[in-house]
């Protein structure tokens, strides 16, 4: 198996800010992306020849698109606020991940080529050469930042690490030194449609078995509809919840919501992704082109709405930037926001009171919640400030009897990534997953003896996968983790009776037993 | 990176999924359990020649629910579901099964 051995970190009571230890994750790196991984992309295929001279032309072409970058690489005053708020830092000692030292590795080479004092007086304001080495160090460091801007809520200048990295990413595609996780899968989602690669077949064989499940339990014939041209509303939700558990108990809930609530809708093989990894590499075209999918899957079946399920980065892409990338959505319902959040519409309806809840199928739990950083610090949801927070929490609280809150420093915009996020969520770096875990880890354990919470519940694919794994490195089970709407799917009554004709597999002889 | 099988090479990626599915042979199974410290039972095969047979069919492997549910209507409902399949399977059925079935490895948020 790939990684080499590390140490667990241990949890202390409290969350601890560490004594400095150099170069502890300098020799982290990540599978560099083939020719077969980039080119599809736009990108070389491998790091060319004139690499110094399209970094720095690339630099400067981002400067000129992007304001912020250059006010946030001009504007640090080296001030200190965010070198204990990044929980890679916090759980690895290593100064070149705090925030600050992060930027400082691009900074350093935009002071080298594009400041006067720079040019001429390098040594004077800590500027320096574009070389081979910083290449390496650039690809290492710049891939144990999950892009959480976490450093950025403390940042007096709103200094904002994640764009930082972005850049720092799209740099070195442009020069042909990609990492294989994120561009691979980019690539699926432009040939198959989905981080997964799942074919539409696929699909729709898991979909076909989930409504046995629920005829199974429950004897109502919920369905899970594919391409169905004329819903009223598209479901674009991560194809990790077609796949994976616990996030496909959640998808079993937003279709028995959809089911009591009586609305028509579909999901779509076009646009079986919510995920966006373009934005984790800073390509505005490369999320573009994914968020081009769901225009066009909303328009050829002709939807009225667009809701997506719980995915953490693809509700910042949704809600932050999908009208300039994909929009105008002026085909929609402009009576519904565009697009709208599934915690937002299942909470609707319970205000509405279409929704039915025996909050006790839920009573072997004691639950948290863990706010996810791009939900938590790049979003809102509803028509009030702070709906990211407390919307997934009413619907929660909706439909379980045991609930408590982590630690208020750790929770809302001061969240703690799950250390997974931002294009980290992969095999080879695995201890980075691990250490930067800690800090959450400190306050779900806190959680866990103070108030007897069993369960962390969240909002993102990654979250719920990141968890998945650290969990046994801290000594917690695996199963700790669970979906928002697979709450809500073991609460919720089924009224909406079915009839027999509507049952999977009527009529079709039964010879499976 | 590659396996050696008496005298035969079957090459692996970086992170050791064998490259051209169609070389697969039970033997690459067996090497690969045998680098992880496992010996495979019938238990094991009994997954590995579903996610094949699966992934003929769909060109993709079998989400977790798919096979726990295929499992528990082959071998008993009480073994159809995660945790018997991550006890066969400590690094995990989707990826540590799909390996050695020969698979390539399941990406996106998983």
């Amino acid at each position: 198996m790939a990684g080499a051995e590390f140490e667990t970190p241990e949890l202390t009571e409290f969350i601890e800010v560490p004594k400095l230890e150099e170069g502890t994750m300098e020799h982290i790196t990540c599978f560099v992306a083939k020719p077969e991984h980039q080119e599809p992309l736009g990108f070389p295929g491998e790091k060319v020849e004139n690499w110094k001279e399209v970094a720095i032309d690339k630099m400067g072409d981002l400067l000129s698109r992007y304001r912020s970058f250059q006010v946030f690489l001009d504007a640090c005053v080296k001030c200190g606020s965010c070198t204990d708020k990044c929980h890679y830092y916090l759980g690895s000692k290593d100064p070149k991940n705090m925030p600050v030292g992060r930027q400082d590795l691009l900074r350093k080479v935009y002071r080298r080529y594009f400041t006067f004092a720079g040019k001429y007086f390098p040594k004077l304001v800590g500027a320096a050469d574009l070389t081979d080495e910083v290449i390496d160090e650039w690809y290492s460091y710049f891939h144990q930042c999950s892009q959480c801007r976490r450093c950025s809520v403390f940042c007096p200048y709103g200094i904002d690490t994640a764009e930082i990295s972005m850049a720092a990413r799209e740099i070195l595609d442009s020069i042909g030194v990609g990492q294989k996780y994120c561009n691979e899968i980019i690539g699926k989602v432009h040939k198959i449609g989905n981080n997964l690669g799942l074919p539409g077949p696929a699909i729709e064989d898991t979909l076909e078995g989930l409504e046995e499940d629920v005829w199974d339990e429950d004897e109502v014939a919920v369905k899970y509809p594919l391409d169905v041209k004329g819903a009223d509303i598209l479901l674009v939700t991560p194809s990790a919840d077609f796949f994976a558990e616990p996030h496909v108990d959640g998808l079993i809930g937003y279709g028995k919501v959809f089911h009591e609530a009586g609305v028509s809708w579909t999901l779509s093989t076009k646009a079986s992704e919510a995920g966006n990894f373009g934005m984790f590499i800073g390509s505005y075209e490369n999320m573009r082109r994914v968020s081009l999918r769901i225009r066009e899957a909303a328009l050829e079946l002709g939807v009225k709405r667009i809701v997506f399920g719980e995915c953490g980065h693809a509700w910042r892409v949704a809600y932050s930037f999908l009208n300039t990338l994909a929009g105008p959505f002026d085909f929609l319902d402009p009576d519904y926001p565009v697009p709208q959040h599934i915690c937002e519409f299942t909470l609707n309806e319970i205000e509405k009171g279409t929704l039915e809840f025996d909050k006790s199928e839920n009573d072997d739990m004691s639950i948290t919640f863990h706010d996810s950083c791009n939900v938590a610090r790049a979003t809102r949801m509803g028509d009030k400030p702070g709906g990211q927070f407390d919307i997934p929490r009413e619907v929660i609280k909706a439909v379980v009897n045991n609930y408590h809150d982590m630690e208020w420093d750790t929770i809302h915009e001061r969240t703690f990534c799950c250390g997974g996020g931002g294009g980290l969520l992969t095999d080879d770096l695995m201890e980075v997953r691990v250490k930067g875990a800690k800090p959450r880890m400190t306050a779900f354990k806190n959680v866990m003896e103070e108030k007897g919470v069993t369960h962390l519940a969240a909002i993102c694919a990654i979250c719920k996968s990141q968890f998945t794994k650290v969990f046994p490195y801290y000594g917690m089970d695996m199963f700790q983790i669970v979906s928002v709407h697979q709450l809500v799917s073991n609460a919720i009554v089924l009224n909406r009776k079915t009839p027999p004709e509507e049952a999977p597999g009527y009529g079709e002889d039964d010879d499976d037993e | 990176m590659a396996i050696e099988i008496n005298g035969k090479t079957f090459e692996t990626d970086e992170e050791g999924y064998l490259t051209n599915l169609s070389d697969w042979e039970p033997g690459v199974a067996e090497a690969m359990a045998k680098e992880d410290d496992l010996e495979l039972t019938d238990e094991h095969w009994e997954i590995i020649n579903f996610l094949r047979e699966y992934y003929e069919e769909y060109q993709i492997a079998p989400a977790v629910r798919v096979l726990t549910k295929a499992v528990g209507k082959k071998l008993g409902k009480e073994k159809g579901n995660s945790k018997y399949l991550y006890a066969l399977f400590p690094y995990g059925p989707g990826k540590q099964a799909c390996r050695f079935a020969g698979l390539p490895k399941p990406t996106g948020c998983i």
